[in-house]
């Protein structure tokens, strides 16, 4: 902190607050391109390892491996092949959307009560109508819920991106809060991140529970 | 020896009528797994159109891979099937799935459908007009006894076992198919709920007389339900395929003899109704009534009680003269609790077990909506058998087995 100012400076947010609009924009694309990309490609891979489930130990084991790797490592190794680019950050944030959405779908899939599928071969579904109509709206529940973990993973990753010069909240925390001791930045990057991330979350929640309302009759 | 059919017990169940079933028949049916011997074998077996067909058997013996071969779950390794004259085999397996009612012990309701969407599930299926299904799901509903006003929007979570097997029997029954599979289809419940669910069923089952092809492994539910029961032993055998009486009567081996237990005189028991004997209408008192009018009931009833009933007509349970004061009014509470209510299609065996544990040694006999029909006592049980079983000792005499002097009470 500098000398002779105040840990909170209220008039630095309003003077501001066109730049922190364009800090959460920042924040908002890079995290909803992670995760609609990292989620067409999870639920990809996850018919895939459906369709021949001896892929599920090898997927489970490579995303794992993923997960494993820290994310400022993985920005950095990534740069000699994509630079500083949009392209990096996203490589790097749809891997770990996916190491948590793959895993996730593909268990959301598994939970499906075996009885309930014989009913519907039995009943006369095809393999295809059984997958949409029957084992993927039972599985919205589950995959809704995974899906809210990766945005919130996928926010806070996306201020470390702001290493590779992706801007976003993580410039106010760390570009300005921190390089130039000015705490009112952190403080307000921080809370924004937090106040998206509930924001999204919950959105996600009630979502669900409009698209799923039989999962509300569970136990009544 | 055969059985004559004035040596056995009065069956009501009336003799296959034409009805919407068709005719199921299995040819040469093999069912191997890799190099392990055959899970069934070299089985021919025709089951009638619209007879209950009870598969039935040790585990192990193949039933339900036989049922499963029928709507193509499992696939034969060589022999043919064929539903009125159709190899099974021409169709695409989901057209002829659509074809055939399908009834798991688990049920497998869709937990995101309502009950509306799950009984509708084939005829959406079939691309039927969306007015003529929700005519079809109401006329269901209410042929498996639940009120559609009540019950059409509720999800599967929402409801009794009791109640989410008929949903799956409505499911199976939706676009009315000729042929009804059911797996196990009232396992999973309590013996009471079991025995109300199977009541059901035969009732309903007269109505529409499917062609139902039936597997369970107790052989009380086989002879209960059965027209014709096949008993398969390990391997996929066919040991004997005829009605529940001729197997009692005459077990054609070693094994079935076994199978079907020692007290197979006692089981014969089974093939006789509750509605095979005379109804007795027995003192009345309802809830509420003032003990002054009820105390005069119960001296004139033959054994000094009378039954408790509530505003409904359904039975509370027993009282004597000693459980009412005739300045009081009959309470719920001062009514013992007699044996579960028989119903009409209750078989004597169920029906004497149930009157032998109550203290009052009388069966009270209701309706599907629980109201009371009448009583009917063990020495009723006792003289509907005297007759058919003595007749029929002389041929399970002669089948070598004297078990049958147990079975007269």
């Amino acid at each position: 902190m500098r000398e002779g100012q105040p840990f909170f400076r209220v008039d630095w947010v309003i003077e501001n607050a066109d730049v922190l609009a364009r800090r959460i924009g920042e924040q908002l694309f890079i995290t909803g391109i992670a995760i609609v990309i990292g989620f067409l490609l999870s639920f990809a891979v996850a018919l895939l390892v459906r369709r021949y489930p001896r892929l599920y130990g090898p997927v489970l084991g490579a995303t794992g491996l993923f997960y494993s790797i820290p994310s400022i490592a993985l920005f950095v190794l990534l740069i000699p092949i994509t630079g500083l680019s949009l392209l990096t950050a996203e490589i790097a944030l749809v891997g770990y959307a996916m190491v948590i959405l793959v895993r996730n779908i593909v268990t959301a899939l598994r939970t499906v009560p075996p009885e309930v599928l014989e009913a519907a071969d039995g009943m006369g579904y095809t393999a295809s109508q059984r997958l949409w109509r029957v084992e993927l709206p039972i599985a919205v529940p589950i995959i809704v819920a995974g899906l809210r973990i990766a945005t919130v993973t996928i926010m806070g990753l996306v201020t470390i991106a702001t290493l590779i010069g992706m801007g976003g909240l993580g410039y106010l925390i760390v570009n300005i809060g921190i390089s130039q001791r000015f705490p009112t930045a952190t403080l307000v990057g921080v809370t924004l991140v937090v106040v998206l991330s509930v924001i999204i979350d919950a959105a996600l929640l009630f979502g669900q529970r409009r698209l799923t309302p039989w999962s509300a009759a569970r136990g009544a | 020896m055969t059985s004559a059919p004035d040596t056995t017990i009065p069956r009501s169940a009336p003799s296959p009528a034409p009805g919407s079933g068709a005719v199921v028949a299995l040819e040469h049916v093999t069912k191997r797994y890799g190099d392990a011997p055959p899970a069934v074998d070299d089985l021919s077996l025709t089951i009638n159109a619209g007879e209950i067909c009870v598969l039935v058997g040790p585990s192990g013996c193949g039933k339900t891979t036989t049922m499963k071969m029928i709507n193509r779950l499992i696939e034969p390794t060589s022999g043919r099937i064929t539903i009125d004259g159709e190899d099974v085999a021409r169709l695409p397996a989901v057209e002829l799935r659509r074809r055939i009612g399908y009834v798991i012990q688990q049920v497998g309701l869709f937990p995101h459908m309502t009950v509306t969407d799950n009984v509708a599930v084939v005829p959406r299926l079939l691309r039927w007009p969306a007015a003529r299904i929700r005519e079809r799901v109401d006329e269901l509903l209410e042929l498996v006894g639940l009120d559609p006003a009540a019950y059409a929007g509720r999800y599967p979570a929402a409801l009794s076992g009791g109640e989410r097997q008929r949903i799956g029997v409505a499911r199976a029954l939706a676009a009315d198919p000729p042929v009804m599979l059911m797996d196990e289809p009232f396992g999973a419940v309590d013996p009471i709920r079991r025995e109300r669910l199977q009541n059901e069923f035969l009732r309903l089952q007269a109505q529409v007389r499917k062609t139902v092809v039936f597997v369970t492994h107790d052989v009380d539910e086989a002879i209960k339900m059965a027209d014709r029961i096949a008993i398969l032993q390990r391997g996929g055998v066919l040991a004997q395929y005829d009605t529940p009486d001729a197997i009692l009567a005459h077990p054609a081996s070693e094994f079935v003899e076994h199978f079907v237990g020692a007290d197979r005189g006692l089981k014969r028991l089974s093939l006789g109704r509750v509605r095979d004997l005379p109804l007795q209408q027995p003192a009345i008192v309802r809830v509420g009534e003032r003990g002054a009018e009820a105390l005069p009931k119960i001296a004139a009833s033959a054994d000094g009680h009378a039954l408790v009933i509530d505003d409904a007509d359904r039975p509370l349970g027993w009282i004597d003269a000693g459980d009412v004061a005739p300045d009081a009014v009959v309470t719920e509470e001062a009514a013992t609790p007699g044996s579960p209510p028989l119903q009409p299609e209750t078989t004597l065996r169920d029906a004497l077990s149930a009157m032998l544990l109550s203290s009052v040694q009388l069966g009270v006999v209701v309706d599907g909506h629980d109201r009371v029909l009448g009583v009917v006592s063990v020495d009723a049980i006792s003289d509907a058998l005297r007759a058919p079983v003595d007749a029929s000792r002389a041929s399970i005499d002669g089948a070598g087995d004297g078990q049958a002097e147990a079975s007269v009470p």
